[in-house]
């Protein structure tokens, strides 16, 4: 009997990033999210005739700097195409795109994939990006049904866009989710793209298709309207069943557009597009090559340095990337990997955490805890980022250090915890000082305690003395319960046991 | 004595009235030697060893049919392509004929040996592509750029629905 493979899955991404930059990609017009309709737009955004593209210096450079953080090779010539299509929102009807020769080519991400959430499962991936290039975004086309019109605003047109365009590397939606979400890490840290696909600033189409492991690739679909990544996840999953189901009962997948549901969490096709697009790319004329420099020497005597895009130069600005700091902090402060993954992922939490790591003199294993837990959990729970933390690290790093000279237990710290998130403007001690939080450090007074609890529960002493060592933990426990929690386990243990055996 | 510049102003209906045009502008101008001619003898004066570089008599010849590639068919599948890609109406048969004889001209350049010739697609391309500083310098300009839409919707432009679909097939074929 032929033991037929089994069908997978095949993701391909294609990704459009904004550019983080003041203006557009070929014009003076500003760039910011929500605004008056069509008040960010120049004579040039509106195609009106006799208006030229003049590229922006920003632009370039987030295209080379993100191409160089991606492992890429920077074309030192690349050229401006058109792409032609008519759409209400593109005025012009031909979208400035390069495709013949890209900006960047050949590089990989890199990124980790956790099976489910089992964070000791996790395993390094990487999915090569077939090229990077530089496009003008559309504008904004809202539809109304019932007039049978559409308003268009074309704030957005114009916009630089870097299109990442991935190789069909991964099999599922939850390898393309982790992808993208170390893809918006590396981009929020360069600060060419603010990664955030709420707000359109990362828009992620997928290209699936299913087949069997050996044979040539299926026909594949492409799936749009993706607004997150848990989306995104869904969104892929959805499409490799349904065509794993179409395939088994016999049919054939068309290779058509699919828009995705998410109140249904499935993919839906859109109209019809009549066929297979044929953009009849052309070369703009406007824009002569695009020409970046190596290093600073190889700059032409006839071009201004300062106006010149040169590699050497970005490179040295390149800041410290998502999993080089994720190895720093395991390797400096000996912290687990999957914490590291929830510092860095949280924006400012990783100098939040040093910066309580050098106030205190606390093992920085100590202080990731309350960090991780305490710390975020509040956050969380307000809805607040680091930045708003009404719990400066300076009070927290305080804390931590009344905690390890042993003048507090960490139980009761827990307490003093939140009394610290509700009322910042007190000091520490005081807060401790006023419900009488302090630790009791009087042996005298801890002796007695103890005597009284061992007189109280004769039974449990006899247990004790008769081996069972599990009951002392309900004598600590009585001890706990009438301290109010200022009492050191380690301690009350050293006591009862002198005076039990 | 002013050429009558009415000529120049009219603009010919039909390519072909120009040479008529022309050559009554010819007859306005040879009437009138005064400028012309002390432009020409002028010239006479200060370069005997003047040589045009406009040949005095046309160089081109004709290209041999065989020196280009065979001609090309525009089958009403492709009429339907370009008037959807494009937008154009070939209106009838005519318009189709006169595009197939443009591609017949255009092939003329397949004569041309461009062995080790690089491609050109912009007359720039020895010419360093400026790059802009990343500043704010225009926009705010809606209520003009609205003036020129025919229809707009409070600061909108107004677009129909998604695009009107072309006429079908069929009734292309009736047309042509």
């Amino acid at each position: 009997m032929v033991i037929v493979p089994q069908l997978v899955g095949v993701v391909g991404l294609e990704i459009h990033a904004q550019i983080q930059s003041k203006s557009k990609l070929f014009s003076g017009s500003q760039v910011r999210f929500m605004s008056p309709p069509n008040s960010l737009v120049s004579h040039f955004d509106a195609s009106l005739p006799g208006t030229l593209p003049v590229l922006n210096h920003r632009c370039v450079e987030a295209a080379v700097l993100t191409g160089l953080a991606l492992n890429c090779t920077i074309n030192k010539r690349s050229l401006f195409d058109r792409k032609h299509y008519f759409y209400a929102d593109m005025p012009a009807g031909f979208q400035i795109t390069q495709q013949r020769i890209p900006i960047a080519v050949n590089g990989t991400l890199v990124y980790n994939h956790f099976e489910g959430h089992k964070w000791n499962h996790g395993m390094t991936k990487s999915v090569k990006i077939k090229q990077i290039q530089l496009e003008q975004d559309s504008g904004k086309s809202l539809h109304d049904e019932e007039r049978s019109q559409t308003l268009i605003d074309l704030n957005r047109a114009g916009v630089g866009l870097m299109e990442l365009v991935m190789e069909p590397d991964m099999c599922g939606g939850e390898e393309a989710a982790s992808a993208v979400r170390e893809l918006q890490l590396i981009l929020q840290t360069l600060g060419t793209c603010q990664a955030n696909m709420s707000e359109g600033q990362l828009r992620v189409d997928a290209n699936v298709s299913v087949h069997r492991p050996g044979d040539p690739l299926g026909v594949r679909t492409e799936v749009k309207n993706i607004n997150s990544v848990r989306h995104l996840a869904k969104a892929i999953d959805y499409e490799i069943q349904r065509q794993m189901k179409v395939l088994r009962s016999g049919g054939t997948v068309i290779n058509e557009t699919r828009a995705f549901d998410s109140k249904s969490s499935t993919t839906i096709a859109m109209r019809d597009k009549e066929g297979l697009q044929d953009y009849r790319f052309m070369p703009e004329p406007n824009l002569p090559p695009l020409f970046v420099y190596e290093t600073e020497d190889s700059v032409p005597a006839g071009v201004d340095s300062a106006q010149a895009v040169v590699v050497e130069r970005l490179i040295s600005c390149l800041p410290e990337m998502p999993a080089q700091k994720r190895m720093r902090l395991v390797e400096t402060y000996d912290i687990q990997l999957e914490h590291s993954f929830t510092l860095v992922n949280e924006e400012g939490l990783v100098d939040y955490f040093e910066s309580v790591v050098q106030k205190t003199k606390a093992k920085p294993r100590k202080v990731i805890g309350w960090v991780l837990d305490d710390l975020m959990r509040n956050l969380n729970l307000h809805n607040l980022n680091v930045s708003q933390s009404p719990l400066s690290p300076e009070a927290l790093a305080q804390m931590i250090d009344l905690i390890e000279s042993g003048r507090i237990s960490s139980p009761v710290a827990k307490q003093v915890f939140q009394e610290m998130w509700k009322a910042p403007e007190l000091p520490v001690e005081q807060i401790i000082e006023e419900r009488d939080w302090w630790m009791i450090s009087d042996v005298e007074q801890l002796r007695a305690l103890c005597q009284r609890i061992v007189d109280g529960h004769p039974e449990a002493v006899q247990l004790i003395k008769g081996g069972n060592k599990r009951v002392m933990n309900k004598l600590i426990g009585e001890i706990h319960k009438v301290t109010k929690g200022r009492t050191d386990p380690v301690q009350v243990v050293a006591i009862l046991e002198e005076m039990i055996f | 004595m002013m050429c009558n510049l009415g000529l120049w102003a009219m603009r010919p209906a039909h390519h072909r009235r120009c040479v008529l045009f022309l050559s009554a502008l010819r007859a306005v101008l040879s009437a009138n030697r005064t400028s012309w001619s002390r432009y020409r003898s002028k010239r006479e004066l200060s370069s005997s060893a003047w040589t045009s570089k406009v040949p005095q008599v046309p160089s081109w010849e004709p290209i041999a049919e065989h020196q280009l590639p065979p001609a090309t068919k525009i089958s009403p599948e492709l009429v339907d392509k370009l008037e959807r890609l494009a937008l154009v109406d070939f209106g009838s048969k005519e318009g189709v004929e006169c595009l197939e004889k443009a591609i017949t001209f255009a092939n003329q350049l397949h004569a041309v040996n461009t062995d080790g010739v690089e491609p050109m697609d912009s007359v720039l391309e020895d010419r360093e592509l400026y790059l802009r500083d990343d500043s704010v310098t225009e926009g705010e300009c809606a209520d003009k750029l609205l003036q020129l839409a025919k229809h707009s919707l409070e600061e909108y432009y107004l677009a129909p629905p998604g695009n009107i679909p072309l006429p079908k097939s069929e009734e292309r074929s009736a047309v042509l």
